[in-house]
């Protein structure tokens, strides 16, 4: 039955007629399912293998607004149908679909042609938003917890809501305005009552495609609510380094070692900015 | 007075399932409800806003776990790893019982996300069984099991889906979560008297009820959790009351989600059906 479940449908959003192994599928439902007065045993069959289909592809529908956008809403199910093929939920939740998107993407660029980057940075930057959601929060390091310790010796961790994207397109500001075109949607609880594909959004006020910029960004939580900031080179790159395990000290060194602006006092720079970071909440022990 | 021995908690009431949708008015307006039901996978996250309004409602209310994704019908053993989270929930909540599904949805490690309908088998009633007693004794918390929606039925069944589920929770020495909305729209798609279901499940082991709208199509009916109860169904509950006695008893409503009050009232429409059979019961 599980087979028959997963099993894509057809392009009338149907069973398919011919199991793997080239049977009929019909001859195969009459193998394990009984029918009924109404209904074939392929019928009965084919309405889980329909809800299947109509749940997952709905959940990534509502959680890839951006990435829909990018490819138009019908190429849209036709890659989220081969990912899920290729890729079926290995998790309880359907928080997790798009765990390997990302991966999926990246192994089959066709299907997002000819935006494949733009695409890209946009799945990362939606499935960050999924993990900024829910993710765990740790005990917050103190602005006083870092100022005792030696820089040499501090190893700060960032917390694993928290996530670093190198973005090749301005998508945060384009995702701001698909979200402010889209009426709100909110995923449906979990329960077994789907009914139909999800429905394609018709005749929507155009947005103005991303332009290419190189964007470095922190996907994040404040208060329990979603937050996205735009940073500058360099503090991108000692929280990349953090993130790595650097020392504070390395992750100073490293980051200014590279920049290209001479007329800024650093030293007051990254007091400042450690000084919102932690504020944020966004620092963390390290885990040893 | 407990109606039962697997009922402790038929002070209860009506409660009605906590969605998204509501939490803003539950929060600000806090409503007198007798309880909420939760989605147990919906909590089990490790932070953020699921679990920021869950300790919020928890200061409030009374809270009963209901799991969609435990599979305890499943053939392969339960998964340990879900289990620690839903214990770490259930040490959360406090939830005096907690609920999950006879049913299957996960094979090979890859899931559904559905609750497949098992086929009726002495076999299956037995790792059933098995399932719910590791589930028990490792969550150190009573379990209901649910009755499901089906839509097909296999040849490989040796009874009927109550002697089904009776051969279960007899075996498992557990609670069954009685879904008299799950029976009628099964009855409906399988030609059987949804009234002989009722009267031949065990009674004294009915922890909770549930209550839920549908759907119907043209040549079956659809488990859709989005309209008001309808008419046959609380026909049904009020069977089931006289049967089992005053018991908890909850609306489930997930799809196309009215105001929180019109849920509400939809609910507490199960009081009168309650307070019907108490009289008849006096009288």
């Amino acid at each position: 039955m599980a087979s028959a479940v997963f099993r894509p449908l057809t392009a009338r959003d149907r069973m398919q007629p011919r199991w793997s192994d080239g049977r009929s599928a019909r001859t195969v439902a009459n193998e394990f399912i009984k029918p009924n007065d109404r209904l074939s045993s392929f019928e009965r069959l084919e309405i889980y293998n329909r809800v299947y289909w109509f749940r997952v592809l709905d959940c990534l529908y509502d959680d890839y607004p951006g990435l829909r956008a990018i490819v138009g809403e019908k190429k849209f199910l036709r890659l989220a149908t081969a990912y899920l093929a290729k890729y079926p939920s290995v998790s309880f939740t359907l928080r997790n679909l798009g765990q390997r998107l990302e991966q999926f993407l990246r192994e089959e660029p066709s299907w997002t042609a000819p935006n494949e980057i733009l695409a890209l940075d946009m799945a990362r930057f939606e499935w960050a938003q999924v993990v900024a959601f829910d993710n765990a929060e740790k005990p917050r390091l103190t602005m006083d917890e870092i100022s005792n310790t030696p820089p040499g010796r501090l190893r700060i961790g960032l917390q694993p809501y928290l996530s670093l994207l190198e973005l090749n397109y301005a998508v945060d500001r384009f995702l701001l305005a698909i979200k402010k075109r889209e009426a709100d949607t909110l995923r449906d609880e979990a329960s077994n009552t789907f009914e139909s594909m999800p429905h394609l959004q018709r005749r929507k006020r155009p947005v103005r495609r991303p332009k290419q910029e190189q964007v470095r960004l922190v996907v994040h939580r404040y208060d329990n609510l979603l937050y996205y900031k735009r940073l500058e080179p360099e503090a991108f790159a000692i929280l990349r380094a953090l993130q790595q395990g650097k020392s504070v000290e390395k992750a100073c060194a490293a980051a200014l070692a590279n920049s290209k602006r001479r007329d800024v006092d650093w030293v007051s720079q990254i007091q400042e900015w450690f000084h919102d970071w932690s504020a944020l909440g966004w620092f963390c022990s390290r885990a040893r | 007075m407990p109606a039962n021995a697997f009922n402790n908690f038929n002070d209860y009431g009506i409660g009605i399932g906590l969605r998204v949708p509501h939490y803003r008015h539950i929060l600000e307006k806090k409503p007198v409800v007798d309880w909420f039901e939760i989605i147990s996978e919906n909590f089990m996250v490790d932070g953020g806003r699921p679990l920021q309004v869950l300790d919020q409602i928890l200061e409030q209310y009374r809270v009963v776990q209901h799991g969609v994704a435990m599979y305890l019908g499943s053939a392969d053993r339960l998964s340990r790893d879900h289990l620690k989270k839903v214990k770490r929930l259930v040490k959360r909540t406090n939830t005096p019982w907690l609920s999950d599904h006879l049913c299957w949805g996960s094979v090979d490690g890859r899931y559904t996300h559905d609750l497949l309908p098992m086929p009726y088998t002495f076999a299956a009633a037995k790792t059933t069984a098995a399932n719910i007693r590791e589930a028990s004794d490792y969550l150190e918390v009573p379990i209901c099991v649910e009755n499901v929606s089906s839509y097909a039925e296999f040849h490989a069944s040796e009874m009927t889906e109550w002697e089904f589920l009776s051969e279960v929770v007899e075996r498992a020495n557990c609670g069954i979560l009685l879904d008299v909305n799950n029976i009628y729209v099964s009855s409906q798609n399988h030609n059987f008297d949804p009234y002989d279901y009722l009267n031949n499940v065990p009674h004294y082991r009915v922890g909770q009820i549930h209550i839920a709208g549908h759907s119907k199509f043209e040549k079956y009916i659809l488990d859709t959790h989005d309209h008001p109860v309808l008419d046959p169904v609380w026909k049904l509950y009020a069977h089931a009351i006289k049967l089992v006695g005053r018991t908890a008893t909850l609306l489930e409503w997930d799809d196309r989600i009215p105001t929180f009050a019109e849920v509400h009232r939809e609910a507490l429409k199960a009081n009168q059906f309650v307070e019907d059979q108490f009289q008849t019961a006096a009288a």
